[in-house]
């Protein structure tokens, strides 16, 4: 029983990992699930602005020259670079 | 004095300055800029009970961890007990129409156990947009008042200016955390070290006692050994924190707050920003408003400073003929009269660049501009957070170098202080003006564009990419502290508040009057003094020249042209001639004479002295002449070489003097400022030199070319 509960685990994981991406990568009007972060020094300061894991993001729209971009998250609008994107792991 | 002190804390967009101006009544800059409010701001306010509150004005920020400098002043105030703003009361300002991100701040700041209230402000537009805020249910799970207002329409003032004077001397908020759980070793340690009863605040200080400039350097030391010896991660304790803040808050606003419509309120923003940020049209929209920026300062101020010019040359002509002739008289109106036009005259232009700029500020059109040029600043050395310090650097580089502050990186922040004062600010402004005015024709390109106009811009644009090339060469030579960031909200449009506007207009102008006035007469009344007194030896030698010439002459024409060779000879030897003259080979590859050298020397205190000086001189020139009614332009466009009897402005001169004028560093204000900003004296002498090196080199070549 254990063990399967295990291998239901490793294949939900597993399953999960091709849902997960870096905020970075949706395109404008897509929309995804905040999962963690890849770098805690940045993690702080996006928290603090309101991006806190389970919060739903919204890529609004890229700036005229593709970076930074802006979303949407806990009802305001934010920007920032590629580079902090890639931090935000979503779903 | 005040009997109470109150700090507004909050985020920035809160209207947080907008409230501070209802309750003090003493109008300041707001911007909807985040981080717009720099410099601690402090005005007066009568509360209910009869007592007097001192009201201080915090900058904006998410959180007491600072991202930047400015945001690092608000725990510095609030750790600090013996800080003369160390408040008795602390009012947060928070947004009703995003309630959990202003409490994080809410609850960091209630931990630090300082008697509190909070200020949902907003409510109206959290009204519109289907958010209610149940207020009381809210009030007794923080345990502090809370008290509903909406500073833009002024309502809800008197609740709480009641709820401020009726708030008790102990702190009665709930506390949220527990902040001793996060590091209990280390809280313990410094919280015997320090004295303090407060887990909150011992934690704090682990954090960030870099910051707090009021231990002594052994107290610094045994802090840090205190972190060390206890392992104290202070990224990891931050996010934990963090974590732990928003699951409290969580809990204090379920069914507080109810959301029914959380879309609305950005259509009308996002139609907007669908043009104003588009790939083409945001550019191309940008640029407009930029041109029309620069049109609007030449062509709606020609009216008014054509009757300020006149009405200055009229006072003059009038001052001469009705006040006894005399020393004294000379000095009122070629000395300080003169000097004084040379300033008033630039009031409308200046007035003009400060409404438009806050206007943009205002609307939430400058943070756009931010994020549209943020990638293009980067590959500069820059950020997009430079963008607005540059823009502001159009009106005056003082203000903008203290607005740098809000610029995360050290690196990206010490560059953008390097490169604004190349920014051409409004004291240059009165230089261009005189000299295009002299050598570029009124005239319409295709029907549209006056080409004074289109000159202007063009010196402008000279100026901004020159600024962009040394960020990009300092880009390569500073090593940078720390990585770089941009996170920053982008406020939702709104109309300007039109009376701030105003306000920001006279304020602005007053200040420019008023603190350049002060150096540009006391530049006016030496120079008036040593352009008409020179070695006595010499002018009795010219006195005794011209008396003996004009004792043989009965011809009233010669006698008068006799008497303009005599105040031209004087002049030239007068200290300001001699001072002159000494700099004359320094400046002549670049094609100034010594009178322009004279401008140049009195400019490195202010540039704004050129123009007064050029008054100055010409006006001592012609004074016993055919009078001062002449128009300065007209005096300086009439000025001879008496050498070669050509006119000495010519079009390359005049560029030459432009493109020093660009790139000169000749404020000392700015030097200052920056001396202030940077603590150190290597960067303001840095900019000094190179600035200067690179106005002569410009100046040379445009010279050696155009001539």
């Amino acid at each position: 029983m254990r063990q399967f509960f295990w291998a239901l685990n490793t294949v939900f994981m597993l399953v999960n990992k091709d849902f997960c991406m870096k905020l970075s990568q949706l395109n404008p009007g897509q929309k995804g699930i905040i999962v963690s972060f890849t770098d805690a020094e940045m993690a702080v300061k996006l928290m603090e602005m309101g991006c806190l894991p389970g919060e739903e993001v919204e890529v609004e729209r890229c700036a005229p020259l593709g970076d930074p971009i802006a979303i949407r998250v806990a009802g305001y609008q934010l920007c920032l670079r590629k580079t902090e994107a890639a931090v935000i792991i979503i779903q | 004095m005040a009997d109470l002190k109150v700090a507004l804390v909050g985020n920035p967009n809160t209207g947080k300055s907008t409230l501070f101006n209802l309750l003090t009544g003493l109008n300041q800059k707001i911007g909807n800029f985040p981080g717009i409010t720099v410099d601690k701001k402090t005005g007066f306010c009568k509360l209910p009970s009869g007592k007097t509150a001192e009201i201080i004005d915090l900058p904006g920020t998410y959180s007491l961890y600072p991202k930047s400098k400015d945001e690092s002043i608000v725990f510095q105030v609030l750790a600090d007990k013996n800080n003369s703003s160390y408040p008795d009361v602390i009012v947060l300002v928070a947004d009703s129409t995003n309630l959990r991100r202003n409490l994080l701040l809410f609850s960091q700041v209630a931990d630090l156990g300082i008697p509190m209230l909070l200020v949902l402000n907003m409510t109206d537009m959290a009204r519109k947009e289907g958010i209610s805020i149940d207020v009381d249910k809210l009030a007794q799970r923080l345990g502090v008042q809370v008290v509903n207002i909406s500073a833009r329409k002024g309502e809800g003032l008197d609740t709480l200016k009641q709820a401020i004077s009726q708030t008790t001397p102990l702190a009665t908020q709930v506390n949220s955390i527990d902040a001793r759980g996060f590091a209990p070793e280390a809280v313990e340690a410094i919280k015997q070290k320090i004295g303090t009863k407060n887990d909150y605040y011992a934690l704090q200080v682990l954090h960030q006692h870099e910051h707090l400039t009021f231990f002594t350097e052994k107290e610094q030391e045994e802090i840090e050994a205190i972190e060390i010896g206890n392992g104290f991660d202070t990224v990891k304790l931050q996010g934990e924190e963090t974590v732990a803040r928003y699951r409290h808050l969580g809990k204090i606003l379920s069914d507080v707050v109810v959301d029914t419509g959380a879309q609305k309120k950005f259509t009308f923003t996002d139609k907007i920003d669908a043009i104003l940020t588009h790939k083409v049209w945001g550019f191309v929209i940008f640029f407009f408003i930029l041109f029309f920026i620069f049109n609007a300062i030449f062509s709606w101020s020609s009216v008014p400073m054509d009757l300020i010019e006149g009405g200055f040359a009229w006072l003059t002509e009038k001052g001469h003929e009705h006040l006894p002739p005399g020393v004294l008289t000379d000095l009122l109106m070629d000395g300080v009269v003169a000097g004084l036009g040379g300033i008033v005259i630039f009031i409308p232009q200046i007035a003009i660049l400060f409404a438009l700029i806050s206007i943009l500020e205002d609307t939430g059109y400058m943070a756009r501009v931010t994020f549209m040029l943020d990638k293009v600043m980067r590959k500069f050395g820059l950020s997009g957070k430079s963008v607005v310090p540059m823009i502001g650097g159009i009106a005056c580089a003082v203000p903008s170098i203290m607005s740098a502050r809000n610029i995360e990186s050290w690196k990206d922040r010490i560059i953008t202080i390097m490169v604004t004062p190349l920014v051409s600010c409004s004291a240059r402004l009165p230089v261009y003006t005189l000299l295009i005015s002299l050598v570029v024709p009124d005239e319409k390109v295709w029907g549209v564009f006056n080409l004074q106009g289109l000159t202007l811009m063009a010196m402008y644009f000279i100026s901004i990419i020159a600024a962009v090339l040394v960020a990009l060469v300092f880009k390569f030579i500073i090593k940078a502290k720390e990585r770089s960031y941009f996170i920053m909200e982008l406020p939702v449009y709104r109309m300007p508040r039109w009376k701030n506007v105003l306000f920001t207009m006279y304020e602005k102008s007053k200040t420019f009057v008023l603190e350049a006035g002060k150096v540009i007469i006391a530049i006016s009344i030496i120079l008036w003094v040593m352009s008409t007194y020179g070695p006595s030896k010499r002018f009795e030698a010219i006195d005794a020249k011209y008396n003996r010439i004009e004792a043989t002459s009965t011809d009233t024409v010669q006698l008068a042209s006799l008497e303009r060779d005599r105040a031209a000879e004087k002049l030239e030897n007068s200290y300001a001639g001699l001072l002159g003259q000494t700099i004359e080979p320094m400046i002549k590859p670049l094609g100034y004479d010594w009178k322009i050298g004279i401008a140049l020397i009195t400019s490195f205190a202010a540039r704004e002295a050129f123009v007064g000086t050029m008054a100055t001189i010409y006006s001592v020139e012609g004074a016993d002449g055919d009078g001062g009614e002449m128009r300065l332009r007209d005096k300086i466009g009439a000025a001879k070489d008496p050498q070669t009897g050509l006119p000495i402005f010519t079009f390359a001169t005049a560029f030459s003097l432009m493109l020093f004028y660009a790139f000169a560093m000749q404020c000392m204000s700015t030097v200052a400022v920056v001396y202030r900003e940077t603590k150190s004296w290597k960067w303001p002498i840095i900019q000094l030199v190179y600035m200067t090196v690179m106005a002569y080199i410009a100046a040379l070549i445009a010279y050696q070319l155009l001539k």
